[in-house]
């Protein structure tokens, strides 16, 4: 049985703990509510953009002129996974939802026979994935020191690996990422982008009559580097975004928890305080009849 | 009172400009072009250069590093990679986006070469015709 001074102790420290989640928990709603404008910002480029390339690509993707990026290498024998995490934990699953979809889809690939390469963003998941596959990094970009992710961050990212996609080092890339769904649901995607992929649900064709100049290869050949980077920030701002909504719910949870453990504890204290006085009452009144 | 027609200007980071427009004059690709309301629709893509718009409050003018420019009948909009207010371009700045150019350009794969030194050409004689 812990001391009286054991108890009061840890309740003590229990109650810290709440203060700290508690506020954690305050920070994340206020980043969240920032990160989720952000990825409003940046909506109508990206859907812009991917309704003119979405077009463009229709109308050209059986040219031979096409540009790699769209086409493809021809073969799918290496496979780079831009595994984008946090750089910070504390926010329940986030980073392990991640990476659980990140191994899944390795050893899927290397089950095929496929040579996997990976490039992480954001040192959580470098973590984790280093474990099982150290031998499979071919890069890793460290945001720590960014505060905001930028286009520019974005653009970096997408640089590197037109590089790695120019020299030959890889056939297929997909990025992962969480997307947002709502505060308490985030989804883990792999989105492919190299050969580029396009969401088609918007069936607005709005390509029809266009004039095009340059003629429509030139222009994607121009715009589907950036859209690379329009991709990578896109899933880095979704990112962002989960991350505040994962750390928000996980210290909610941690903020209940603690407050429950700090109302068990303190019956406990109760209980054996009154236990300690009755002992010392059954003394005195024992004694005093021994007399 | 002239024809007028919707103006936005988009960054990938944000909306920087949304307006109404009597004429919009874009950088393409193959040449500078204006374009007012009912023009038929048209897609091209930007060398760096000035996009400047005519509403019924004045003009106003924005750099663009490169992108490409939506125009149909009743909008202009540009999807600018990166955009600032005209009077906002400095030297320094220019000179920053020159080096960022000049070393895309070096990188550039073959397929991507010319189109690389073009810009980078593009916003060297635009850095000179500011001068300092």
């Amino acid at each position: 049985m812990p001391s009286l001074k054991d108890l009061k102790n840890r309740i003590n420290s229990v109650k810290s703990t709440r203060k700290i989640t508690k506020a954690m928990q305050m920070v994340a709603a206020a980043k969240l509510r920032r990160a989720q404008e952000a990825a409003e910002a940046a909506r109508p480029f990206a859907e812009r953009m991917d309704a003119v390339l979405a077009n463009l690509a229709r109308a050209s993707k059986d040219s031979p002129t096409a540009p790699r990026l769209l086409t493809g290498t021809g073969r799918s024998d290496t496979h780079l996974l831009i595994v984008a995490t946090s750089e910070r934990g504390l926010c329940g699953g986030f980073n392990s939802q991640i990476v659980k979809q990140a191994r899944l889809d390795i050893e899927r690939l290397r089950a095929e026979g496929r040579t996997v390469k990976i490039l992480t963003v954001g040192k959580k998941g470098r973590e984790q994935l280093k474990r099982g596959y150290a031998d499979l990094f071919v890069g890793h970009v460290d945001l720590s020191d960014v505060k905001r992710v930028g286009y520019a961050n974005a653009q970096s990212i997408a640089q590197d690996v037109l590089h790695r996609f120019d020299a030959g080092e890889f056939d297929v890339a997909t990025v992962y990422f969480n997307r947002f769904q709502s505060v308490i649901s985030q989804v883990p995607t792999a989105r492919q982008v190299i050969p580029a992929t396009f969401d088609e649900a918007e069936g607005a064709d709005t390509g029809t009559g266009y004039e095009y100049e340059p003629d429509e290869d030139a222009i994607l050949a121009d715009l589907l580097p950036r859209n690379l980077a329009v991709q990578i920030f896109r899933a880095l701002l979704e990112n962002a975004a989960s991350e505040q909504g994962a750390r928000m719910t996980a210290m909610d949870n941690a903020t209940r928890n603690a407050g429950e453990m700090i109302d068990r504890l303190t019956i406990v204290y109760n209980r054996s305080r009154q236990a300690a006085i009755t002992k010392e009452l059954i003394e005195i009144i024992s004694g005093a009849e021994a007399l | 009172m002239a024809e007028m027609m919707k103006f936005e200007l988009v960054s990938p980071e944000r909306k920087l400009a949304s307006a109404e427009a009597e004429s919009v004059t874009v950088p393409g690709m193959a040449g500078d072009m204006t374009a007012m309301p009912n023009h038929a629709p048209f897609l091209t893509t930007l060398r760096p250069g000035f996009v400047t718009v005519r509403g019924s409050a004045g003009e106003e003018s924005y750099f663009v590093t490169g992108g490409f420019a939506e125009i149909s009948p009743d909008a202009v909009s540009v999807l600018a990679e990166e955009a600032v207010e005209a009077e906002r371009v400095t030297r320094s700045w220019l000179d920053e986006k020159i080096e960022a150019f000049a070393a895309a350009a070096a990188e550039a794969p073959a397929e991507r070469a010319q189109l690389e030194a073009l810009r980078l050409n593009d916003i060297r004689s635009i850095a000179e015709r500011l001068g300092a």
